[in-house]
């Protein structure tokens, strides 16, 4: 157990929402719904971030902001999607500037439904999504020692194809 | 204490990061209830750091990590020369350099945060030194030496000499823990108009270090606050959670300061509070030891 679940740091990007989820999101952190009893803390950086919260349909200028903030993230990262919008676009799905939901952008792992979403929700999302980071974490950790493994093998295999050249 | 001052000092290193991360663990949970808040469990900041460590190391340059450690060295060594009974003036030299390391790892970013962030510091720095060296020339004229053990046996109740460098120097440990009104360089709390400042492009492990190196400094501030009461072990209890429990409150109950205040009101703190204290009190005992 690496324990990632018990900190899960969040950053919060608000891309091109109503503000209603945002608003919300903020009442996460007020003493009615104290995120921080989950060691929840939102940071503004990227880098030390470890669940990522976005609001809103996606547009097409904040699509590069997006992804580079996704990317940014080190691994495992969790993505929680929050209010109708983030799924599908909700009201403003049929807009031309839309991209329809943040799966079209990057990989969702939490949809947190309602227009706006309560704060419960959000709660029950992010602590859901606390829970797959650990299980990421896991399978980061036996994907690597496999990865490592079958390097070891390579190498042992170019070694001996390299002894054998020699000998011959 | 005399002759156990390696012990104490080995000891320092092995128990500060735990004493500082249960510092830092009653300070979010006090702070919590203070806003109304149920808070995060105590061991939150062991967790934090655990994670911290597991994350991927993605430095931004080859220059961040070596600096972020050099501030580790150079915090712990601040510590433990402390607690070692080395020469306090030698002592404020590698407090400094620990403070320049860290500044240093965060101009080395090239984000515009942590530069603003690094800026702020060095001006925090500038704000809070001469209050830290004005507090322990007062030690020494109490107690004729630099040692830190020479000044915890004097004997004599060193806060009823010294109150105005005592006010001062908790005015300052507000500065040197970055706790608000003085967290302008960085600061862990969401939505502040500088969003992380000095500690910004740190991942993962690096601000793991950070943390750390921070929780052996929070140890030796309040080792040197025990200074002041060490005189009577009640005292010296009710001194030394008296003032972490002013600098939560303080913390809790005032909105971030600009530059210019911290740096006038620290100045300004040394120069009513300190010197007013250490000039009657030279004039009464004699510039003799």
């Amino acid at each position: 157990m690496s324990g990632i679940e018990k900190s899960p740091w969040l950053i919060h990007y608000d891309a091109s929402s109503c503000n209603g989820c945002d608003i919300e999101v903020l009442a996460c952190l007020t003493p009615m719904y104290d995120a921080e009893r989950f060691g929840c803390i939102v940071t503004g950086d990227p880098k030390q971030a470890d669940i990522f919260l976005i609001t809103g349909s996606v547009n097409h200028l904040n699509i590069p902001v997006v992804k580079n903030l996704y990317e940014q993230m080190p691994e495992p990262k969790a993505v929680v999607a929050i209010g109708a919008c983030a799924y599908t676009g909700g009201v403003f799905s049929e807009c031309y500037n839309i991209s329809g939901g943040v799966a079209n952008v990057i990989p969702v792992d939490v949809y947190v439904p309602g227009c706006a979403a309560k704060p419960e929700s959000i709660l029950d999302g992010v602590v859901r999504a606390a829970q797959i980071l650990a299980e990421k974490r896991k399978s980061l950790k036996v994907s690597q020692r496999e990865k490592r493994k079958a390097m070891k093998k390579a190498k042992r295999v170019k070694g001996g194809a390299k002894a054998a050249g020699g000998q011959s | 204490m005399k002759g156990y001052e390696l012990y104490i000092a080995i000891a320092y290193l092995v128990l500060a990061p735990f004493i500082g991360g249960l510092l830092a663990g009653f300070d979010r949970r006090i702070s919590a209830r203070l806003q109304g808040r149920m808070g995060p469990p105590l061991l939150q900041p062991f967790y934090d750091l655990r994670k911290l460590f597991t994350r991927s190391l993605a430095p931004v340059n080859r220059l961040q990590v070596p600096l972020v450690v050099s501030h580790l060295v150079f915090a712990v060594l601040t510590g433990f020369l402390i607690f070692w009974g080395g020469d306090i003036l030698l002592i404020i030299f590698v407090l400094t350099l620990a403070g320049i390391f860290l500044v240093l790892a965060a101009y080395s970013t090239g984000s515009p945060y942590s530069a603003i962030g690094a800026d702020r510091e060095l001006i925090m720095m500038t704000a809070y030194e001469p209050m830290v060296i004005l507090t322990l020339v007062g030690f020494f004229k109490v107690a004729g030496s630099f040692n830190f053990w020479d000044i915890a046996m004097i004997g004599k109740p060193t806060i009823l000499l010294l109150p105005g460098l005592f006010i001062g120097f908790e005015y300052v440990l507000l500065m040197k823990l970055r706790k608000s009104p003085f967290d302008l360089s960085t600061s862990h709390h969401a939505h502040q108009e500088l969003v992380m400042g000095l500690h910004a492009d740190l991942g993962g492990p690096s601000l793991g270090l950070v943390e750390l190196a921070h929780w052996y400094e929070s140890v030796y501030l309040y080792g040197l606050v025990f200074l002041f009461f060490s005189w009577n072990p009640i005292a010296a209890v009710l001194g030394v959670v008296g003032s972490y429990l002013i600098v939560i409150l303080i913390d809790n109950t005032t909105a971030r300061v600009k530059w210019e205040l911290a740096l006038s009101s620290a100045w300004v703190v040394a120069l009513v509070a300190g010197v007013g204290n250490l000039i009657p009190f030279y004039l009464l005992t004699g510039v003799t030891h």
